[in-house]
């Protein structure tokens, strides 16, 4: 079995000198504030750190997460995956196939037992003992279990492994659940999106293999720093939205005008990701700004919020479809009515035992 | 409680005079918080609905206008409002007389409470011609001010707060103590949509209880809408 190579390697390899390394150790000690002797910790903790293994499933999914992660410009994605990370399995990229692929897994999961991160694009259908997804002769589910035991942590990879995304909406024939509802006892990160931003992807990857941990994650289990506020929070045509101007129909002027898309049903309100940010296509654009609306993607249940281009969400538990305001308005109807009719009995009610008694 | 002396007069029809009591029910903290729910109730609902379906477009340069936010300020300033009034008064429900506590609970371990509420549906019902007579709430009104106001109305502050902490940011304290809320609906859109819901339910609460108050007013033998104004319910047994 060849040796893993170091990050020292790496550096190497990319044609820098050992007399560079070291400067370059020393002066980062240096500018860090540390004493005399962390050039050298430092210097050894890159020669001897080997660099992180990495495992990277694909459960019932699309690859777009894949899609994007290749196309990532900041880190580029070469150096992620030759560098930085030691991308051991991917049936979709790796040269390998079948039993050798197989092998290199088993391989991957003894050795560096603990050590591992576990990457799962998609996830696991639960129905018929998980027969809707075969994986190297077995159901996903079970691979997926087998691999995560002796993980260090694991990456759910896009709005799939983190929340089900479209195999999950209803009715979900295949029962596709997210990899937090299987894998319990590991750490899990949810990178979420339909893709994930490629920067995004990159980004968690590089601080996982920097700091050797995962980033901070807020409740739902997204990382912080690419999840904690909302695409309106950040969007560039939020000034429309406070100043009230929207764009009404497709084609009307607020469109032309970029105005905000807020009534065309636009989800940037409730959606958090860093779309509005980092941006797409290294940092090119973003749905917004090429004129229609955030579908919400990185949210939970996505697909089953009624249209995309409706503001309020359609609720579906009466077996007709409708939203919040036209059931309010039909309550308050059907209440109103009976208020009037109430009123009415009373008053004839009234009258007439009046009558009656000055008849007596 | 006072006491009127009794006119010893016959009135325009030839009836009798009558006596006439009143018992002191309601705080003036009560009253106070009654007419603040109405006042920044109607302004939340009417802003809460224009934030969910905006205006039509403004015309000019955005950074000449600022009409959304004015809306979203009115209805974060009122919901504040309102949060901290009801506060206050759970802090009254403690130290405050029996009657500020009714609305916060129904006693349905009570026996004589499911039976007069049997009563006064009937009484509704147009099925018994004389209503009982109540120094507080009567039953039913306490069973649908618990369940279709003070409730919602709890639940709309938390959804409320807990849907401010996305603008104000992850670190604020609107987050940290109603953040919680995101976990059991991780979609923020879901909280949306129930916090637009209760606003229904708060509606057509608020349609019913008026309507129920100006007619036990006119028809029950005690003062209904005065009363939370001065605070004295007054009883007029006219035709006993």
């Amino acid at each position: 079995m060849r040796k893993t190579e170091t990050f020292y390697d790496v550096i190497r390899r990319q044609g820098i000198t050992r007399r560079s390394f070291i400067k370059f150790c020393s002066l980062t000690a240096a500018s860090l504030g540390f004493g005399p002797d962390a050039k050298t910790a430092m210097a050894e903790a890159l020669e001897t750190k080997e660099r992180v293994p990495v495992i990277w499933m694909h459960g019932l999914e699309c690859t777009c997460c894949s899609e994007s992660f290749i196309r990532s410009a900041h880190p580029l994605v070469k150096d992620v995956v030759l560098s930085m990370i030691s991308l051991d399995y991917d049936d979709t990229i790796m040269v390998a196939a079948g039993h050798q692929a197989e092998a290199i897994l088993e391989e991957t999961k003894q050795k560096y037992k603990g050590k591992y991160i576990l990457a799962v694009e998609g996830n696991p259908p639960l129905n018929e003992d998980g027969m809707f997804c075969i994986d190297g002769g077995r159901p996903f589910v079970e691979k997926l279990k087998y691999v995560a035991e002796d993980a260090m942590a694991i990456i759910a990879w896009g709005a799939c492994a983190s929340w089900g995304c479209v195999q999950a909406a209803k009715p979900n024939p295949t029962q596709a659940t997210p990899i937090d509802k299987v894998i319990r006892d590991k750490p899990i990160i949810k990178v979420p999106g339909c893709p994930p931003i490629a920067e995004v992807m990159t980004g968690v990857v590089t601080f996982i293999t920097t700091f050797g941990r995962l980033p901070e994650l807020d409740r739902q289990g997204r990382p912080k720093m690419f999840y904690s506020q909302r695409i309106h929070d950040k969007c560039y045509r939020r000034p429309h939205f406070d100043a009230g101007q929207f764009v009404e129909e497709w084609d009307d002027e607020g469109a032309r005008n970029g105005y905000c898309l807020y009534k065309m049903g636009c989800r940037g309100p409730t959606t958090y990701n860093a779309c509005s940010t980092v941006r797409w296509n290294g940092g090119v654009s973003f749905p917004i700004q090429s004129g229609h609306g955030c579908i919400g993607c990185s949210e939970d249940g996505f697909w089953d919020k009624g249209s995309f281009y409706d503001r309020l969400a359609t609720i579906n538990q009466f077996g007709i479809e409708a939203n919040a305001d036209r059931i309010g308005m039909t309550v308050a109807g059907v209440i109103g009515g009976a208020i009037a009719a109430h009123a009415a009995i009373t008053a004839v009610k009234r009258v007439t035992t009046k009558r009656e008694k000055t008849d007596v | 409680m006072s006491l009127f002396d009794p006119l010893a007069t016959l009135d325009a029809h030839g009836e009798r005079a009558v006596e006439r009591q009143s018992v002191y029910v309601y705080e003036a903290p009560v009253r106070l918080w009654h007419w603040i729910n109405a006042f920044s109730i109607l302004m939340l609902a009417l802003t809460g609905y224009l934030i969910g379906s905006p205006l039509l477009s403004m015309p000019g340069e955005a950074s000449a206008n600022f009409l959304m936010g004015y809306i979203r300020f009115n209805h974060f300033a009122a919901g504040q409002i309102l949060a901290i009034a009801l506060i206050l008064r759970i802090y009254w429900v403690f130290v405050g007389n029996v009657d500020a506590r009714q609305i916060f609970y129904v006693p349905v371990w009570s026996g004589r409470f499911w039976k007069e509420c049997v009563h006064e549906v009937r009484w509704y019902a147009f099925l018994i011609s004389k209503p009982k007579k109540y120094v507080g709430h009567k039953p039913l009104a306490q069973s649908a001010m618990f369940l279709m106001f003070t409730l919602p109305l709890l639940f709309m502050v938390i959804t409320g707060f807990a849907l401010y902490s996305e603008g104000t940011g992850r670190d604020s304290w609107e987050y940290s103590l109603f953040g919680w809320l995101f976990s059991i609906w991780p979609n923020s859109q879901d909280v949306h949509t129930f916090h637009h819901l209760g606003m229904w339910v708060i509606l057509v609460f608020t349609m019913v209880h008026i309507y129920v108050a100006v007619r036990e007013d006119i028809m029950s033998r005690q003062s209904i809408i005065s009363s939370m104004i001065s605070g004295e319910r007054m009883f007029k047994d006219l035709e006993d």
